[in-house]
């Protein structure tokens, strides 16, 4: 588990365009400067947005990856529904910190 | 001078961006409410505007996270997102260097206040910025309070903040205008977006206009999170606000849920000249 660097990944795609051109070009060249287990590999190459929240990145920066990988809004919001469904209860971060269902 | 002006409003990034989205007058009457705002501020013909925002990692992040900074920069870029998706065009916006660096003196000698150089401006500076300074052509002096990232500053040091700002503006020659901006309850980029406590958001406005700093300082932030959810934590920004017009009351000119923006509109305005 190693939530600090997904978010940390994403926070630099956000606000560097190089960054993101690369990405989007080569994940993996990208993916390997962190620190980063299997299912959070997995789930920013997908991307699978629902299972990035489960794993408690914060939606302010979720959202904007969502938003550059194609996903209008009502569809990152209903991926995160989704998830929660399927995976569960968010398992790190700002929205475990009381009954670990995020926001519901 | 002295503070000319100090108000809240809300920065969600729906606003802008899902617009089109939003039913009924929603949209036209938050936008009405924040054209009156910018009246209001530019009738007190401010040299510039000082604007405490809670960003959302745009430019802090949780390897070196400041509970309070200032931008001391020339200029400022904004917004990092993506125009088409926040439906704000990129651009370039105007700062002072100068006044920002007297302001960050003086703070300091009551909080511990950051600086920053560089800053990029998201949507928690620039939504309020589209509507209050849409020419983008008074100078502005951009504030963080960490309300996105725990651990976050207390109450209480939010409304000290204030406080030393206050005491700040009152010491430099320009006429300064301040707006806090954030939310009250919501849940924003959750899958509860949208949900919002309109009954709690009232309240919290009571507290708000009255200038209550017992009942202002009176939340826990657990209390907060489980009520208002983590977007609840912005209080901070209304709260800063309240410390600098200590004394004064507000009125909020605006108010109303609406869910395809995830927040509660606001729009308020202290009574300065209650303690001119």
């Amino acid at each position: 588990m190693s939530l600090y660097y997904v978010q940390k990944l994403l926070y630099e795609l956000n606000r560097d365009p190089a960054l993101q051109e690369q990405f989007f070009a080569d994940k993996e060249s990208v993916l390997g400067d962190y620190k980063l287990d299997a299912e959070e590999t997995e789930a920013l190459e997908k991307p699978d947005i629902g299972m990035l929240y489960i794993l408690g990145v914060n939606g302010q920066i979720l959202m904007h990856y969502a938003a550059m990988c194609g996903y209008a809004w009502p569809e990152y919001i209903q991926a995160m529904r989704d998830a929660l469904e399927e995976h569960g209860n968010v398992r790190a971060g700002l929205y475990v910190t009381t009954d670990g269902k995020g926001a519901v | 001078m002295s503070l000319v002006f100090a108000g809240v409003c809300s920065h969600a990034p729906g606003i802008t961006g899902r617009k089109e989205m939003a039913g009924g007058d929603d949209a036209e009457t938050l936008y009405v409410a924040m054209d009156e705002m910018r009246q209001a501020m530019e009738a007190t013909r401010p040299d510039a505007l000082i604007v405490i925002a809670g960003e959302h990692f745009a430019n802090f992040f949780m390897n070196n996270m400041p509970a309070y900074c200032m931008g001391m920069a020339q200029e400022y870029e904004g917004p990092i997102e993506d125009p088409e998706w926040l439906g704000i065009q990129r651009t370039s916006v105007p700062g002072n260097p100068d006044l920002s660096r007297r302001i960050i003196q003086h703070t300091l000698q009551d909080i511990d206040l950051a600086y920053a150089e560089e800053w990029k401006f998201d949507h928690g500076i620039m939504v309020p910025l589209h509507f209050l300074t849409p020419r983008y052509d008074l100078p502005i002096i951009p504030v963080n309070i960490n309300c996105q990232g725990p651990p976050i500053t207390p109450l209480h040091r939010a409304w000290a903040f204030g406080q030393a700002l206050r005491k700040a503006c009152n010491a430099v020659p320009e006429r300064i205008a301040l707006v806090g901006t954030g939310g009250i309850s919501h849940w924003p980029a959750t899958p509860d977006s949208g949900k919002i406590d309109e009954a709690w958001d009232r309240d919290f406005l009571d507290r708000w206009s009255s200038n209550d700093r017992q009942r202002l300082l009176d939340y826990s932030d657990e209390q907060t999170y489980l009520e208002a959810g983590q977007g609840g934590f912005e209080i901070r920004t209304f709260i800063a606000i309240s410390g600098a017009s200590e004394g004064c009351t507000g009125t909020v000119h605006y108010y109303r849920p609406i869910p395809i923006f995830a927040v509660g509109c606001t729009v308020g305005i202290m009574n300065l000249e209650e303690v001119a």
